[in-house]
């Protein structure tokens, strides 16, 4: 009986959350393209928009396709269960909606990727929730800025894109002491180099547009939570106390270890409406099957490039938390020990247009705005991703004005190596 | 306590098999949750049997005041009390004949499982009915949860 074996990693990659289907067989993932759902009779339709009963109502709130990659996405990571978004921030953004209330405080690691720092800055001040980004490495900082009103704290297991690689047990300790949720954007390391629940964290984020889906084809987002946070505890009403939007329904009381995921989805995601096509859901489910293959080869390519750059006198500060000289070494070891994902920066002495010589004489990177596609990227985060950054921001999240941002695909590595150094023979020359 | 041992998956499908379901503890409450659990129970085929001394009927069934006064035989003994109250529903569901005894989320009693598991009743602990018959014979998976399933069998249902 297969319930009493514990599958591997790579197995639950391929099967997990995908069953045959019951009615056609079809081995495949079938697309739902479906926005609702015939009723069996009112009774059921009834007990469905109660919750009484799991029931398809309408594709903003769920849908099979997206309950697969859901489910896929929970099992890798060791969650109780997961709720899927139109993107990544639309994912994250959520996550917080559910737990937070204005005159709440939210603490975050200050070496996020730009548009989460965007979005902490902009949206939440404007929902009155107070904010401090601190330095991730420093766990009195951390400490320094808690408040009464702190809800959750917030930081990348591998900083985008300066490299920093989170103590997370550490913050996480430092959460539970306040009472509030640690909350990890894994989008980087994926669960098959890190699963932060493993670590002390409550709730994890993904942009599944990067790593998860691979293929850099859709946009999409998932929220994981462990199950295991106490929302009772008193500090969470929004949770905990009987909700106005649902009929006097208490969560947490009533859905016990999924009374956050419930909602998560029945709540937030039903009333602010990013939901995922399943036609996204689908083909990130898709690359999912093949996420252990795609991150050996990623993490290794990374690895070879990074030691080619360290070892190249025309290029400084290579950020990657895989060479042995990194500062982030022995946190590496400890939270990624099958490596550091394939995203990192280096530095062009030469500031500004080294930089954009560097990406102009490329001809296999790509010159774009994304990371974690099969193809290798290449970007200029001062003139683009983090443009929205002032000088200090920037300085904060280990970016200078010639830093180069790679994301490292899986192609061979001689031809990624051979297009570097075209990049730096064209600086060379300048 | 040795968990594990009091949450087999062969032990829990071997008890959804089984049909006449008394829920210590129901609350008349729609809000609560072993309201939501009883009314799964019952729109998926089981017969449930309310034991509340505070109801008269509860989901359309007659409530009893303790489990020795339920007419007729019960399979499943289904308890949403306090830890400290088991032992005595673990003795009464013996005294009854039941044969299992399933203490729900946070309802962890060791003397309760013994006392059952003296008696030769299957236990299991720190579960919900209502999600295990959900992993193994419901829809579970179509709101994202993980039910922790892998299989490349056809279920032909």
């Amino acid at each position: 009986m297969s319930d009493d074996h514990e599958f591997g990693f790579s197995t639950r990659t391929v099967h997990a959350g995908c069953r045959p289907d019951p009615t056609t067989g079809a081995r495949a993932l079938p697309i739902f393209q479906t926005t609702s759902y015939v009723f069996e009779d009112c009774e059921a339709a009834a007990a469905y928009f109660n919750l009484q009963e799991y029931g398809n109502t309408y594709s903003r709130i769920m849908n099979p396709t997206v309950a697969a990659f859901e489910e896929r996405v929970a099992n890798l990571d060791g969650g109780a269960g997961a709720v899927a978004f139109a993107s990544g921030l639309a994912a994250q953004s959520a996550a917080l909606f559910t737990l937070l209330r204005p005159g709440d405080h939210v603490v975050a690691s200050k070496a996020l990727y730009g548009g989460t720092v965007t979005q902490f800055k902009h949206v939440l001040g404007k929902l009155n929730v107070g904010l401090d980004f601190v330095d991730p490495d420093d766990m009195d900082a951390w400490r320094g800025v808690m408040t009464e009103n702190t809800k959750c704290l917030f930081a990348e297991t591998i900083g985008n894109p300066g490299g920093n690689i989170l103590d997370i047990s550490a913050v996480a300790e430092i959460a539970h002491a306040h009472d509030c949720p640690l909350m990890i954007d894994n989008t980087f390391a994926t669960a098959f180099l890190c699963r932060p629940l493993d670590w002390g964290a409550d709730i994890v984020v993904y942009s599944a547009t990067k790593f998860l889906g691979g293929h850099g084809t859709s946009l999409g987002g998932v929220v994981v939570e462990s199950g295991k946070f106490d929302w009772s505890n008193g500090r969470f009403p929004v949770i905990a106390d009987p909700s106005p939007a649902y009929h006097g329904l208490a969560f947490h009381e009533t859905f016990g270890v999924y009374g956050y995921l419930m909602k998560l989805r029945a709540e937030t995601l039903r009333d602010l409406g990013a939901a995922i096509s399943p036609f996204n859901a689908f083909l990130l489910a898709q690359g999912i099957e093949t996420l252990p293959l795609r991150m050996r080869q990623h993490v290794a390519n990374a690895q070879s490039i990074a030691e080619f750059l360290d070892a190249d006198e025309r290029v400084s500060n290579v950020s990657y938390p895989g060479l042995p000289t990194s500062k982030y070494h022995a946190l590496a070891s400890k939270y990624l020990p099958g490596g550091c994902s394939a995203v990192f920066c280096f530095d062009l002495p030469g500031g500004r247009q080294a930089g954009m010589t560097f990406i102009e004489a490329l001809s296999l990177f790509s010159h774009l705005a994304n990371v974690g596609d099969a193809k290798s990227l290449v970007i200029h985060p001062a003139s683009t991703t983090h443009r929205q950054l002032s000088d200090d921001e920037l300085a904060g999240a280990g970016i200078g004005p010639g830093t180069i941002r790679v994301s490292v695909g899986i192609e061979d590595v001689e031809d990624l190596i051979w297009d570097l150094e075209q990049g730096l023979n064209a600086v060379g020359t300048m | 306590m040795d968990m594990k041992k009091y949450q087999d998956p062969e032990t829990i499908r071997r008890i959804l098999t089984l049909r006449r379901v008394a829920i210590v503890g129901l609350s008349a409450n729609e809000l609560r949750a072993s309201n939501f659990v009883a009314r799964y129970l019952q729109r998926n085929g089981y017969d449930i049997i309310p034991v509340n001394p505070m109801a008269k009927t509860i989901l359309g069934e007659t409530s009893y005041a303790s489990l020795k006064d339920i007419p007729g035989p019960v399979d499943t003994v289904d308890v949403f009390r306090k830890p400290e109250a088991v032992p005595d529903i673990a003795r009464d569901a013996v005294a009854i004949g039941a044969k299992c005894l399933w203490l729900q989320y946070n309802v962890i009693s060791a003397e309760g499982a013994e006392i059952a598991t003296r008696a030769r009743l299957d236990v299991v602990m720190d579960r919900c009915m209502k999600v295990e018959h959900a992993r193994y014979l419901g829809r579970m998976h179509w709101l994202g949860f993980n039910t922790g399933r892998v299989t490349a069998t056809r279920q032909n249902k």
